[in-house]
């Protein structure tokens, strides 16, 4: 079975038995976990469940002590975070994605910018980009809000808005969101979800970890719950209702099991 | 208030420009005589270039989130060599010409590595540079003193060479070639900043370093950069300077460092990094440079010159830290 799902056409990564500790303390004890070609994926778990772990593994910030990682197919080692980058996988942090004080368009090309060959700008040409990114792609109304912007006067939905936009602009394939709405009003996490199916109509695939499920229960397709390094439970949305998943994971916080 | 960048620039701009209007009204009520004839202008242009150009540098360093306290005896210090190169290539009959010359790529070439000594030990020692900068601000300056003996070295011998005139000629006979350098590197570092990736990546890597690094920038590439142009150009005012007036004093550099900082931050640059303006700099440090000599023609002794300083910095601060608190 795990073999036919590697192989699958269907999968994008594909993570097998990956053990992780640090030190004496097994964090992860051998997970499988996939995510599928444009699949939404809610990874879910209480605080030291392991979830970070297994995405920084993904990352290349860690590197796993067992197992292997399987992209498009292909068998790979992710030995640092530039080399993530290349093949697709873009993470989407709470934080430190944006520089604060400077404009939208020099945040959309950080890193990645236009330029001559003698390194100068192509401000216009990234402006007009940027632009395109905010109105066409991510559905950007408001006047108030143009290229030239201090990211800092934005709102926390928009700030994750304009990070998840850039990752999609830059073709990534699998976009990671590490808890896209922790600290974020109501009004302002309904912002992030719609541009979380942003993602999902663009073709492409993401992880979006949380601790909530209510957030992310409308957005993903399916979802893995991780429970003290080991993979609790696997449900595909249509299997299961949000209360059903909720009694779930109450059940497993106080039992340790889903059942 | 609009919240672009552009406007916000503006108005830190249109603020700098009306301290600096504001300023020379009260040069011109006060000292009518002074203030419409070229002479006083002629003198502005001849030594606010030193400091100035090396506000620009100095600019970058903060704008990229550090500090460097030792660019004074960097400036010192290799403008020691130029000299010194300059005197025993003299003795030993070597041509003029190639003598300025070779002793002027010696000078650039010590404050390269100045910088680059001080971008390793931010970069990779991993001290933060306002201290590591203060350690390399008593070496450098110590090392002055230590080779010179506290002599200084007479320039005269190379003031006849094509060189010497590119430097600190004058420009028709009137415009001394050191404003016209520090008119070109100020719209130099304006492009830099504004619009080369370099200068965008000294923003980002100012503002959010953490972020920048996940973004791929290479942030310590970009540190180490920013402080070998500073001794750069620190060596370039050493040239300047020592040039100007055909004599290197061992002490050379000693009091720029305040008056320097203090036209970046009058300038309206942000001591937090991330932001920062040349066109700042530029008027910041003709503010700083001129008002000495503005003070004494209005009128006033010498003694005036600090308490004036002190008021105009934090007055100029004053109004820039209003407008941030608005944004």
């Amino acid at each position: 079975m795990r073999m036919a799902e590697r192989n699958n056409a269907q999968t994008l990564v594909s993570m097998v038995e990956i053990q992780k500790s640090f030190g004496k303390v097994n964090v992860l004890k051998g997970v499988n976990f996939e995510v599928g070609k444009n699949e939404i994926v809610g990874l879910v778990g209480d605080n030291g469940a392991g979830k970070s772990t297994l995405i920084k593994i993904l990352t290349g910030v860690h590197q796993p002590n067992e197992g292997e990682i399987y992209f498009k197919g292909e068998k790979i080692t992710i030995h640092s975070v530039a080399r993530s980058r290349e093949l697709g996988i873009e993470t989407v942090y709470q934080e430190q994605a944006l520089s604060e004080q400077q404009t939208m368009w020099r945040n959309i090309f950080m890193g990645r910018e236009i330029t001559n060959r003698f390194g100068f700008l192509k401000v216009e040409e990234e402006k007009k980009e940027t632009e395109d990114i905010l109105r066409k792609q991510m559905g950007f109304t408001s006047k108030a809000i143009t290229t030239d912007s201090i990211v800092k006067s934005l709102s926390g939905g928009e700030k994750q808005g304009i990070a998840i936009g850039r990752a999609l602009y830059f073709n990534a394939d699998l976009i990671i969101l590490d808890e896209p709405t922790m600290g974020l009003s109501l009004a302002e996490t309904r912002k992030v979800l719609d541009f979380v199916k942003n993602i999902k109509e663009k073709g492409k695939s993401a992880i979006f970890i949380s601790h909530n499920i209510y957030y992310v229960y409308p957005v993903a397709d399916r979802f893995v719950i991780l429970d003290r390094g080991n993979v609790a439970g696997r449900f595909l949305k249509a299997e299961i209702t949000q209360d059903e998943l909720v009694e779930k994971m109450v059940r497993l916080a106080k039992t340790g099991k889903m059942s | 208030m609009e919240r672009t960048a552009r406007a916000r620039e503006l108005r830190l701009e249109l603020s700098i420009l009306g301290v600096f209007i504001g300023i020379f009204l009260i040069f011109l009520i006060g000292s009518p005589d002074t203030f419409t004839r070229f002479d006083i202008y002629y003198s502005f242009m001849s030594t606010i270039p030193f400091s100035g150009i090396m506000a620009l540098a100095i600019t970058l360093v903060i704008i990229s989130g550090e500090m460097d306290l030792s660019f004074p005896s960097i400036m010192g210090f290799s403008g020691w060599v130029f000299a010194k190169l300059s005197n025993v290539l003299i003795d030993s009959g070597t041509n003029p010409n190639l003598t300025i010359l070779l002793a002027a790529l010696c000078c650039f070439a010590t404050g390269i590595i100045a910088g680059y000594m001080n971008g390793t030990l931010v970069v990779k020692v991993r001290i933060p540079s306002l201290v590591a900068t203060i350690g390399t601000m008593f070496f450098w300056r110590g090392l002055v003193n230590v080779c010179g003996q506290g002599f200084g070295e007479s320039l005269v011998p190379v003031n006849e060479t094509f060189l010497f005139k590119v430097f600190v000629g004058r420009l028709g006979g009137v415009v001394p070639a050191q404003a016209i350098w520090f008119l070109v590197l100020t719209a130099a570092f304006w492009l830099i900043l504004k619009r080369h990736r370099f200068g965008g990546h000294v923003l980002l890597v100012g503002d959010n370093f953490e972020s920048a690094r996940m973004m791929g920038i290479r942030v310590n590439r970009i540190k180490m950069i920013v402080f070998m142009q500073m001794g750069f150009f620190a060596s370039l005012a050493g040239i300047l300077a020592s040039l100007e007036v055909t004599y290197l004093w061992p002490s050379m550099g000693e009091g720029y460092l305040l008056r320097t900082l203090a036209a970046v931050f009058v300038g309206g640059t942000s001591v937090f990094g991330g932001v920062g303006t040349i066109f700042g700099t530029f008027i910041g440090a003709i503010i700083i440079g001129s008002l000495e000599g503005g003070i004494v023609a209005i009128g006033l002794t010498g003694f005036w010159t600090q308490l004036i300083y002190g008021l105009i910095i934090v007055v100029s601060l004053s109004i820039y830290s209003y407008f941030r608190r608005r944004e």
